[in-house]
């Protein structure tokens, strides 16, 4: 890895949007160099999407100082859209164009000429997966096949720039491992990436850095690791079958809070095997007979909790995540 | 303040290209509507011809009297009505358009916005000539009989497109005011009617006073005088004259509306 001293792909400063009197963005600054991840982390209505519609020239801005691939937003948004790609929380296609027609559209209007758009169409329909359904019309595609193909549309003009709005809600498992390798190589070829998502996981898999939105404002930004080490919610949860056992554990693990009623034990972790065997060891050692074992590493309500400093916020987040 | 450039115009025409293949495979795809829009001024013409046109044809007095004397009256009529009816396509088409998520897509796009929507009224305007084919030859089998030569012919049908692309455009305009599809299909209705509230089915002068002002004064009167003119020999007089400024203020208008509508910002 190196770094460039390049300008960022994005660079955005105390941007602010209100509908009405609401206010949705509350001065957010932003930078994302050249060829990285950035993840933008939030429940529903923290004000993801706004920004992604903002950058990407879809509504405007209220305020701010906005660049997107050396452009401003405002003053050049032509030269903006022509350097970028947005696929959308649902997905923006064609349903009465069949899957390959869909991409030959977006071939047409990049001017890619007609030999050149196939050939891009074609090499897309294999790269995610869609060469069989070519033909059919969208309307009949999955809700996987369908984000697949957005994902695909808005690559077709080689974009610098990819804006992924929730790109994995309401996918399966499956679909949404393969949307992140197509994320690894879009990063492996350069692309910067601006995903927003409602899944810590999500944004562990994928960014290089995470910022934490709630309600319009940024309240942490990091690494996946920075903004772990700032949850206290990753614990191992023992459960013993006889009160001597527990002490006993108690006693080998040196601290941890046990609970005498339910025969329980919580010792801080992050759940790694690493130090799961070592505290396996630590008991085999003093001879404890474990009943059952949990772990609980911190997710996104756990974040919350911990940045926005209450069960009060943390709580409303969870409701609007809903 | 702005340059036109070539390159500008250039693009423009190729993107609209490109959005008129869109609404074409659109057309293709969903037929239901084509045959809906082409269906309802056929059964118009045959209601009028065969039901009431035995009446009404004495009512006009030429020579030939009747049925025959009816259709031949009727028929221009019926060839507006096809376009009013092609709007109200127009209209849904757009409104439905407009809520699919391609639509925001194309505003991120680099691409000449109004080509969005230029190629829906290339579309339907190519869909609108298509529909008066399809009347005009039934018209024909009903006892349609046009006195005019080819130049005749091609002057008619030149008039016709103009009048369809005016009024393609208002449609456009109309699709996007509304806040729903249903709403969208209501809206232009009144187009549909205006051929009965002028000389498109009985002479004006038979009306009451009020209806009769209102016929001489709307555009769809001269619209259908100029193309009874040319297609029938009538005496035109000014209607040609009126037909043409009527269409251009009618899709000017239609234009920069649909234009700004397009053009707003999109809902939250």
């Amino acid at each position: 890895m190196t770094f460039e001293p390049t300008r960022p792909a994005i660079a955005v400063r105390d941007l602010r949007k209100s509908f009405g009197d609401q206010v949705v963005l509350d001065g957010i600054d932003l930078t994302v160099p050249s060829g990285t991840v950035f993840a933008l982390l939030g429940p529903n209505g923290a004000g993801k999407t706004t920004i992604v519609r903002i950058l990407s020239t879809l509504i405007g801005a209220d305020g701010g100082d906005l660049r997107v691939a050396g452009h401003d937003v405002v003053r050049e948004p032509d030269s903006v859209r022509a350097a970028i790609g947005v696929t959308g929380q649902f997905a923006a296609v064609d349903n009465l164009l069949t899957g390959e027609e869909n991409l030959l559209l977006m071939a047409a209007l990049h001017h890619l000429g007609k030999r050149a758009g196939r050939r891009r169409a074609a090499e897309l329909l294999d790269r995610f997966g869609l060469t069989e359904a070519a033909r059919k019309p969208v309307a009949t595609y999955s809700g996987g096949m369908r984000r697949r193909l957005d994902l695909a549309m808005g690559l077709v003009g080689d974009p610098r720039v990819v804006f992924l709005d929730e790109p994995t809600t309401g996918l399966d498992p499956r679909s949404r491992r393969g949307l992140w390798d197509v994320v690894r190589g879009l990063v492996a070829d350069g692309v910067t990436v601006l995903l927003t998502t409602q899944y810590l996981e999500e944004a562990d898999q994928l960014a290089d850095r995470i910022a934490l939105l709630d309600h319009g404002r940024l309240v942490a930004e990091g690494t996946a690791a920075e903004l772990k080490r700032q949850v206290p919610g990753g614990h191992v949860r023992l459960s013993f079958s006889d009160p001597r056992d527990l002490a006993a554990a108690a006693r080998a693990l040196g601290g941890g809070s046990a609970d005498d009623d339910e025969l329980t034990l919580r010792v801080p972790g992050d759940g790694g095997v690493r130090s799961l065997r070592a505290l396996l060891d630590r008991l085999d050692d003093a001879g404890v007979e474990v009943g059952d074992l949990t772990v609980h590493t911190p997710d996104l309500d756990d974040v919350f909790l911990a940045l926005t400093g209450g069960t009060d916020r943390a709580d409303r987040a969870k409701e609007s995540a809903r | 303040m702005t340059l036109v450039t070539t390159k500008t115009l250039s693009r423009a025409f190729g993107d609209s290209t490109t959005m008129l293949r869109r609404s074409l495979k659109h057309m293709v795809r969903y037929p239901s509507m084509t045959v809906t829009l082409i269906g309802m001024p056929v059964v118009f013409l045959l209601l009028f011809v065969y039901v009431f046109g035995g009446t009404l044809g004495a009512g006009l007095g030429g020579a030939a009297g009747g049925r025959a004397e009816y259709a031949n009256y009727v028929a221009p009529g019926i060839l507006l009505m096809t376009i009013a009816a092609n709007a109200q396509g127009t209209a849904i088409s757009v409104a439905m358009d407009m809520t699919e998520g391609v639509i925001a897509r194309f505003r991120t796009m680099a691409i000449a916005r109004v080509s969005v929507l230029t190629g829906h009224v290339l579309g339907s305007v190519i869909q609108a000539v298509l529909g008066l084919a399809v009347v005009t030859g039934v018209a024909l089998l009903v006892g349609f009989r046009p006195t005019a030569g080819l130049a005749g012919w091609l002057a008619a049908a030149g008039v016709l497109v103009l009048i369809a692309f005016a009024i393609t455009w208002l449609s456009v305009a109309l699709g996007m005011v509304t806040k729903t599809v249903e709403a969208a299909s209501n809206l232009p209705m009144p187009l549909v009617f205006l051929p009965f509230l002028g000389s498109g089915f009985v002479p004006p002068e038979s009306m009451p006073t009020v209806l009769r002002v209102f016929a001489e004064y709307q555009p769809f009167t001269p619209f259908i005088e100029t193309v009874r003119g040319l297609l029938l020999g009538t005496p035109i007089g000014n209607s040609a004259v009126l037909t043409v400024a009527w269409s251009a203020g009618i899709a000017l208008a239609g234009y920069v509306w649909a234009k700004a509508l397009f053009n707003r910002e999109p809902a939250a």
